[in-house]
């Protein structure tokens, strides 16, 4: 990797980064100050477009052709809602940004909502970040006194209000429309699309969501401009004419067993081991890897053979994940067992199913509990491909739920069984030698996983009687 | 014209409709099994039990492109162009899949199970599932709770299709119902303190696909394969409502809203819906009987009673009748004719009009009405067919003070108590009484002449609902021993051969007042609305035969 120059991390290191008078005197609202006074709002959003801005929220769906799909010159309101809910586990890069650097991301909400024409501005900000909460409520309260929110904003003929709304903890609600049903004070059910949130979203209005990250984006591309932009990452892949390619900075979270987890800057692309050796200091206690999370634990595993995998938008799908998500690598080491990798990730997505579609509810508590039979020594071989069916059944089929939560069930799943199949063979042999060739049905659990803070289902009244 | 395609066949679509696969397959008779989808609630494709494949058709060149993933059909708008595909193997795959997911967890205890052969996790399972049971955790535990209303639910074979939570929401409006827990621990519940209390509340019975939700006035008491279902007519209040009158053996056992876009949509109140009880009351009058001296009443047989009723209303003088709002037009428009055929200057008033309290209309529109009867437009239009205005009871009261009237035929028919002493009184002042009503009262007492009535599922005919909407039913049981509905025995009263035959009645009343022109064909099931003709009437009284 050539010399990179940090750029969504510029700020973080100094003092007070996040406070306004740090972020203005390091140039800050700069960029804004110039888009209000040169620019139309469509002049922005041709930018983005042309820059082949990614969502960095997971899904990596183009943010300038996002904006467009808004309906031109509606009359009411369009909403912006800022996602926050950052609860992909192994990612926490938004949360670098709003505690160290709120100011950025303010002028990225204030860029955006330029370009889209939104008004109001929600952050749906996850509720496990106490100190983003306040830094960013400080932040917004001093863009009010400066006149960087409010009405008429600098003068120009633009106006803004910024509100966090803190969420409840939930997984689902930082899928976009489970967000803005949330939002609206229900519960957070994504909704059937279409219609999609462009056309209808929140209060039934125009909405653009978008991710903490990707706003941040959009400051630096209208302030060096889309060349500088897309002299960084991936081209567009020939072999996919759908690929728009993988441009920009990018915020790599590493975690999990390495020397130095944290969250790094690199541009987009950077080969999977690159990362983890040059940010990350390589694997801790001088083991090797085993496997690796490429981007959130919804994405999958990379074995240690696909290290080399580049990690952009496109280079994990290649690899047999389901795509880059949010880039937070978790990287496991060559002692940790693949069934208890494969139990957590179960529980985890069984825990945080929404349960308002039939697979996804019904097939990540069925897999959990498989899990929990082979864990505890009662596996059989032929669950494994058992839990490949589940696993195609609620995600990886295409369309077989109403968001992506199922899709991010399964690919663990099936990246787990696919390239570790050995291991987890082995286990299952070891561990129940003398009925893992089974065929019958094995006698049923007690439904031990009815979840840790849930009420046992014994405490409820029942009414018996007529 | 649009047309699309579903399984290779072309569907013909109007231009101004907007359908979902789900009914554009049904057109074809091609069924798409589905949950959570009901045509009367907002759509949130969560049960993904209708995924089909979907694609369109380029219109110039004919090529098909198909989407790679499947869709919900419910949510899929089946336009010009749209190819949907209901059989293939992906299909049938994902559709196996959801119904091993829906059995996970749930009891199969059909053999308890109230909902057992009307229930569609039951017929879906048998259509679209596999034979095998793959999964072999979590045991179930068979939890019950009360929510209220006399519903109550089975919370483990729920399969979270969340109609009721809608329909609390957008069609009662009272939102009692709710989802807790999330995932696998999703339970439906009410708020402690808050049970479900809403006049529409059984309708979330009717919406439960499963045997979920249960109606505890029904639970326990028939096996549905043993009902027969007939249409019919609540007549709890001047909405009219569709229903399904299901009975075994002649004894009604529940009453289910029948579609009727008209008039009901899908949904009925609890009114109407747990009103039957009294068809079976042990307080009804079950026989025809005589009281001369107005003491003892003897029992009459209905073999002679038709003639000596006939010779007696012949000799009594100037009579008058009382039909009631529960009485079908027939049944009204025969008696009206036959007091008149005796006495051309006969008084022909109508009963008292039950009304309690005020409409109550519900946010999805659903109306409850201030009338307490079915047919007061009917009638009123015979009466004043007859009569050239509305004339009530009080009108014949006052001419029965005067002793104007001798003879007076009082039908009744009504559910609730409808008359004090003292109007009894004065109507008893007439030479001869007759009296035919469900229920003993003041009325009754003073009866020269008692004649047991028909229960509504006993009647056959038509009523006229407030917005002039006609419905025609067929009667659901026989009455019981002793009782001989009002249309028979007037039918014959009036001398007419054969049996009583409504149709025929109605007909006749069509040619004679205007009001009923448009009855004279045949009713649809979801009846006509009288109003048409009204309107293609002229202001001189000339009148034109309406569509």
């Amino acid at each position: 990797m050539p010399q990179y120059e940090p750029v969504l991390l510029a700020n973080v290191c100094k003092e007070n980064s996040h406070t306004l008078a740090v972020y203005q005197a390091g140039g800050g609202y700069r960029t804004l100050r110039r888009v209000l006074k040169e620019m139309t709002p469509a002049e922005v959003v041709t930018a983005v477009r042309a820059s082949n801005l990614r969502g960095r929220g997971g899904a990596g769906f183009p943010t300038g052709l996002k904006w467009s799909f808004l309906p031109a010159g509606h009359p009411g309101s369009i909403y912006m809602c800022v996602n926050a809910d950052e609860s992909e586990p192994g990612t926490f890069s938004n949360r670098v940004l709003m505690e160290l650097d709120p100011h950025q991301v303010l002028e990225g909400i204030l860029l955006s909502c330029y370009a889209t024409r939104a008004t109001t501005a929600y952050v749906y900000l996850r509720y496990e970040y106490p100190v983003s909460y306040r830094r960013l409520q400080a932040a917004i309260d001093e863009c009010y006194r400066a006149n960087l929110l409010g009405k008429n904003i600098l003068g120009h003929d633009f106006s803004l209000d910024v509100t966090i709304h803190r969420g409840a903890a939930a997984y689902v609600c930082g899928e976009e429309t489970g967000l803005i049903e949330s939002l609206e004070g229900k519960r957070a059910w994504p909704r059937i699309k279409p219609p999609f949130p462009a056309v209808e979203g929140l209060f039934r209005k125009p909405t653009v969501v978008n991710n903490v990250e990707t706003l941040a984006c959009v400051t630096h591309i209208l302030d060096r401009g889309v060349e500088w932009f897309k002299s960084m990452g991936t081209p567009p892949d020939p072999d996919y004419p759908a690929d728009p390619g993988s441009f920009g900075p990018k915020l790599y979270c590493l975690s999990g067993h390495v020397n130095r987890p944290g969250c790094y800057e690199g541009p987009l692309g950077l080969p999977c081991r690159e990362v983890i050796e040059r940010f990350g200091g390589g694997v801790w206690k001088g083991r090797k890897a085993k496997a690796v999370v490429p981007g959130g634990l919804s994405t999958g595993l990379l074995a240690a053979s696909e290290l080399e995998t580049p990690l952009d938008f496109a280079g994990p799908i290649r690899a047999g994940c389901l795509g880059l998500g949010t880039a937070g690598l978790i990287v496991l080491d060559e002692t940790y067992s693949m069934v208890d990798f494969l139990h957590n990730s179960c529980r985890f997505f069984a825990h945080e199913s929404c349960g308002q579609c039939t697979p996804c509810r019904e097939g990540t508590g069925w897999a959990l509990g498989m899990l929990e039979r082979i864990k505890a020594g009662r596996g059989r071989l032929e669950d494994l491909e058992l839990l490949l069916e589940i696993a195609e059944s609620i995600g990886i089929i295409p369309g077989t739920t109403i968001c992506g939560l199922a899709d991010g069930a399964a690919w663990p799943i099936k990246n787990a069984i696919q390239k570790f199949r050995g291991e987890l063979e082995e286990y299952i042999r070891r561990t129940n030698p003398a009925g893992y060739m089974v065929a019958e049905p094995v006698p049923a659990l007690i439904p031990s996983h009815n979840g840790g803070n849930h009420r046992s289902s014994t405490a409820r009244p029942v009414s018996i009687t007529r | 014209m649009p047309i699309a395609i579903i399984d290779g066949r072309e569907l013909e679509l109007r231009s101004d409709e907007r359908l979902n696969g789900i009914e554009a397959a049904a057109r074809l008779g091609i069924s798409i099994p589905y949950y959570c989808w009901h045509p009367g609630l907002s759509v949130v494709g969560s049960c993904r039990m209708c995924l089909v494949e979907s694609g369109t058709r380029d219109p110039k060149t004919g090529k098909v492109s198909m989407l790679p993933k499947l869709v919900p059909a419910c949510n899929t708008i089946v336009r010009d162009g749209t190819v949907l595909v209901t059989q293939s193997e992906k299909v049938q795959r994902a559709r196996a899949m959801v119904e091993e997911d829906l059995l996970l967890r749930h009891p199969i205890d059909c053999p308890i199970c109230d909902k057992a052969g009307e229930c569609q996790l039951q017929d879906y399972y048998f259509r679209y599932g596999q034979a095998q049971r793959r999964a072999d955790l979590r045991p179930f535990t068979s939890r019950r709770r009360d929510v209220g209303g006399g519903i109550t639910l089975f919370v483990d074979r729920c399969v979270m299709c969340s109609r009721c939570v809608r329909f609390t929401r957008e069609i009662s409006g009272t939102a009692e119902l709710m989802v807790v827990d999330r995932a696998a621990h999703e339970e439906i519940d009410v708020l402690p303190g808050f049970p479900l209390a809403n006049k529409l509340s059984g309708n979330v019975v009717d919406l439960c696909p499963v045997g979920a939700l249960c109606d505890k006035d029904f639970l326990y008491r028939q096996r549905v394969w043993f009902l027969r279902r007939h249409a019919g007519i609540c007549i709890g209040c001047a909405t009219g409502c569709s229903t399904w009158i299901e009975e075994n053996q002649d004894r009604v056992w529940r009453i289910k809203p029948r579609e009727n876009p008209q008039v009901n949509k899908w949904w009925i109140c609890n009114d109407g819906r747990y009103d039957y009880p009294h068809v079976h009351s042990d307080r009804r009058i079950l026989g025809p009987a005589a009281a001369p001296c107005g003491g003892q009443t003897a029992d009459l047989d209905w073999t002679r009673l038709p003639k000596e009723l006939d010779e007696q209303l012949r000799q009594a003088g100037r009579l008058a009748a009382v039909l009631s709002p529960f009485l079908t037009v027939e049944e009204a428009y025969l008696l009206a004719r036959y007091v008149r055929g005796i006495d051309p200057q006969a008084q022909i008033v109508l009963g008292p009009v039950p009304i309690v309290g005020q409409d109550e209309r519900f946010p999805g529109s659903f109306t409850i009405a201030v009338e307490k009867c079915p047919n007061r437009r009917g009638i009123e239009e015979i009466v004043a067919h007859f009569m050239h205005r509305v004339a009530t009871l009080d009108d014949l009261l006052d001419a029965l003070d005067r002793g104007e009237v001798r003879g007076v035929w009082v039908a009744g028919g009504y559910r609730e108590p409808w008359i004090d002493e003292a109007k009894a009184e004065r109507l008893g002042q007439a030479a001869l009484l007759v009296v035919q009503d469900l229920f003993p009262s003041p009325l009754t007492e003073r009866a020269g002449y008692l004649l047991p009535a028909a229960a509504f599922p006993e009647r056959e005919g038509s009523y006229v609902n407030r917005h002039d909407h006609l419905q025609s039913v067929r009667r659901a049981i026989r009455p019981p021993m002793g009782v001989r509905p009002e249309g028979s025995l007037l039918w014959e009263l009036a001398g007419r051969q054969g049996l009583y035959h409504a149709q025929a009645v109605l007909t006749e009343l069509a040619s004679e007042i205007p009001y009923f022109r448009a009855a004279a064909g045949p009713i649809p099931d979801v009846g006509l609305n009288l109003k048409v003709n009204l309107l293609a009437q002229t202001p001189d009284g000339v009148q034109h035969a309406s569509v």
